[in-house]
């Protein structure tokens, strides 16, 4: 596959791999953290680990949107849902996570709520002009990947003069995460010493918003792609900057990201969205400016003020230990509930859930480490 | 001339669809079966209308499978839900290393389905199995009001023999065996997917919908004692029939991933699903677990018939108590080929 293959080769990454091991200093620990799902997928999928040298440890992020996703927030998504007026539209990775008292969206729907998995934000919008006379909500999640397509999907209800189309918005902002991880200090801080830092985010926000993490954190950061050599040639990047006694933002993506990022893309996102004064994150709990809402001029698409929702506050099952695994604190095979009670199958937290949380990509590709290490 | 015989009238099957009638045991759901079914799967058993038919019961053990066909859409390249029937269940009796002899096919139709698309559906079907050489020699047709089925759905049971002596069953594996795959993986679930509605995208891949019984006459006439066990990858692909085998025989698999037969068609829409290719289904692939000493020539043999062509060896059984199938990734790392959690492609067959 073009294009593809040229980021998976195994020649190189065997040569990358040397001069990791060449140049990582034996005599110190290497704390990494990649911030995004996609990087930790990406880690598991293609065993990129085994290529590492123990001195270099890699620390999964909390940058995969489902899984910061608090459980108020699903619990109110599934309230919505269970409304008879409303088709609620969802991505497909949201269908299992699991709610209070082990509800979820894939049960909802099992018990009769109208829950339909989308691929795209405009899939939605075809529903509600398909539909007049059904509310159509979609549940929007994620980062500023996923914000551009919901703020054009809103822009496309208003065009169309679609009156029964709304959104139930969790957008959520990457620059906020890396501060609460990096403010966290004392004893559930984590020690991180740089970022592998967002790749799809970052085509959109561009890679200056991560220039305060160098300069004011002096954290090295490195934008890398998704691909296993991208994530490859970033640890390298990153250890030499640590050697050096650098902390700079660098590009590894050039392929796709620049400094600004994509103007038009920033200019729907501040047409439709603004800030939200404080979000709650699974894991980082409430953060000020961390979280994206609906302008007043868009009101009416606000499924939250359309419907007077209100979320609840909800309590995660207490042994389940997402919230330190989200900080970095905590491995997955630290947490009791990791491979017995909680798997892919039967998930208690989020970060088990999608493909792209730290516990799921651990339990899928990576267990027989467990054995090994044993 | 006669009024105590109505007028026969031929179904319309340009623009006549199924209504409540035809399933309601009366002269339509009769008309329906005749101009329809037995049109199309012709055959003595059928002519001579009884509601069982009868055969001679050979030497060796009988085989008996039973499966159910819902796929989304019906129509899909490379195939439909009748072709798919019958090669799904003539597959899946000679996994066993059987000769299929018989099928049956029962279909559940909703009101409203039209008369060309079920005519084509069951000429697909009747080409299929004359095909393979496995006639349809009994049936059933129902039908549910509008909304209570969604379009049709197809039921085929099929029986065979297998010659004495002959075991393959999932818990024979053993540590050392080898496994082989017969061809690409992958094809099918991309094919159908294809055509999913919210998700069209253009693409020439085919559904690899198969029968696979001659090919498995010549892996049992080659290298039958040495064979412990068949499967078709379908629901789950790969990964999913490698854990099962893994489970059943208490052993671990350890794959080459750069040995995967894999097309590039396939592996860039799986790509921009974000699907894993070993998770999607296939219809006309088998997995072969084999004795070490006879790997080599039931390969030959495999590459030598033209649905075996792209066969290859991926690795081996190992002793693993934790019973992982364990892949050494192209990229140079080790991971896990887990079962699939959740449902990635629903309603694939």
């Amino acid at each position: 596959m073009k294009y593809v293959d040229e980021y998976r080769d195994g020649a190189l990454a065997q040569s990358i791999a040397e001069t990791i091991k060449r140049e990582a200093r034996a005599d110190r620990i290497y704390r990494l953290m990649e911030f995004c799902g996609g990087h930790t997928h990406a880690i598991s999928r293609y065993g990129l680990e085994d290529l590492l040298p123990p001195s270099v440890r890699m620390i999964h992020g909390p940058g995969c949107p489902v899984c910061v996703l608090p459980m108020a927030r699903i619990d109110l998504g599934i309230l919505c849902a269970r409304d008879p007026r409303i088709t609620l539209c969802v991505y497909g990775d949201m269908m299992r996570v699991p709610g209070s008292q082990g509800s979820s969206f894939l049960k909802a729907k099992a018990e009769g709520a109208d829950v339909r998995m989308v691929y795209s934000t405009l899939d939605a919008i075809k529903i509600a002009e398909k539909e007049p006379n059904r509310e159509v909500v979609f549940f929007a999640i994620g980062f500023e990947t996923t914000t551009p397509p919901t703020a054009l999907a809103i822009r496309a209800a208003q065009k169309k003069g679609l009156k029964n189309f709304s959104v139930l918005c969790n957008h959520v902002l990457t620059p906020a995460a890396m501060t609460a991880i990096l403010e966290s200090g004392g004893e559930e801080g984590v020690l991180v010493e740089g970022f592998v830092g967002p790749a799809h985010v970052s085509t959109v926000i561009g890679t200056k918003p991560y220039e305060v993490f160098a300069s004011h954190y002096r954290k090295p950061v490195v934008i890398a792609g998704f691909e296993p050599l991208d994530v490859a040639q970033a640890i390298l990047m990153l250890i030499r900057q640590i050697n050096d006694g650098r902390s700079e933002v660098e590009n590894e993506y050039i392929r796709a990201v620049t400094r600004e990022g994509n103007a038009r893309a920033q200019a729907e996102v501040a047409e439709v969205f603004d800030l939200r004064d404080t979000f709650e994150w699974r894991g980082l709990g409430w953060l000020p400016d961390s979280a994206l809402k609906l302008r007043g001029k868009y009101a009416e698409y606000d499924a939250e003020t359309r419907f007077g929702l209100v979320a609840q506050p909800a309590k995660d099952n207490p042994a389940c230990e997402c919230g330190a695994i989200l900080r970095g604190v905590k491995a997955p095979r630290e947490c009791r509930l990791f491979g017995t009670v909680c798997t892919p199958d039967t998930p208690m937290g989020s970060c088990m859930v999608s493909p792209e949380g730290a516990c799921s990509a651990h339990w899928t590709y990576g267990r027989f480490r467990e054995r090994n290490a044993a | 001339m006669s009024r105590l015989e109505p007028v026969r009238r031929k179904l319309d099957l340009k623009a006549g669809r199924v209504d409540l009638s035809h399933g309601a045991g009366g002269r339509a759901m009769g008309r329906l079966i005749e101009d329809i079914f037995h049109e199309a799967f012709d055959n003595d058993w059928l002519r001579a209308g009884n509601d069982q038919s009868a055969f001679e019961v050979g030497a060796g053990r009988m085989v008996m499978t039973t499966d159910g066909y819902v796929v989304s859409p019906l129509f899909f390249p490379g195939g439909d839900i009748g072709k798919l029937a019958v090669n799904g269940t003539i597959n899946d009796v000679a996994m066993a290393g059987a000769k299929p002899l018989y099928l049956s096919a029962s279909f559940i139709i909703e009101e409203g389905f039209p008369f060309a698309d079920l005519k084509r559906i069951a000429q697909s079907m009747g080409e299929a199995s004359r095909a393979a050489g496995v006639p349809i020699i009994t049936g059933d047709t129902k039908v549910v009001e509008r909304g209570k089925a969604d379009g049709v759905f197809v039921t085929t049971c099929g029986v065979g023999a297998v010659m004495a002596g002959l075991v393959l069953s999932s818990d024979r594996a053993r540590p050392g065996d080898v496994v082989i795959v017969s061809g690409t993986m992958g094809d099918h679930g991309v094919a159908v997917m294809s055509k999913r509605e919210n998700l069209e995208f253009e693409t020439e891949i085919l559904s690899d919908t198969a029968a696979l019984h001659g090919l498995v006459a010549d892996m049992v006439a080659a290298c039958g004692p040495q064979l412990r066990v068949m499967r078709d990858p379908t629901r789950g692909g790969l990964a999913a029939t490698l854990n099962e085998l893994a489970h059943s025989s208490g052993v671990g698999f350890s794959i080459e991933e750069s040995a995967i037969p894999i097309r590039a068609e396939v592996a860039a829409a799986c790509e921009f699903l974000g699907l894993d290719p070993l998770n999607v289904a296939n219809e006309g692939k088998l997995v072969a677990i084999v004795a070490p000493e006879a790997a080599d020539a039931l390969l030959a043999v495999m590459k030598a018939h033209p649905q075996g062509r792209d066969s290859a060896i991926l690795g081996r059984a190992v002793e693993d108590e934790n019973r992982f199938v364990e892949m050494r990734t192209a990229f140079g790392g080790g991971r896990i080929v887990d079962w699939l959690a959740g449902e990635q492609l629903p309603r694939i067959c």
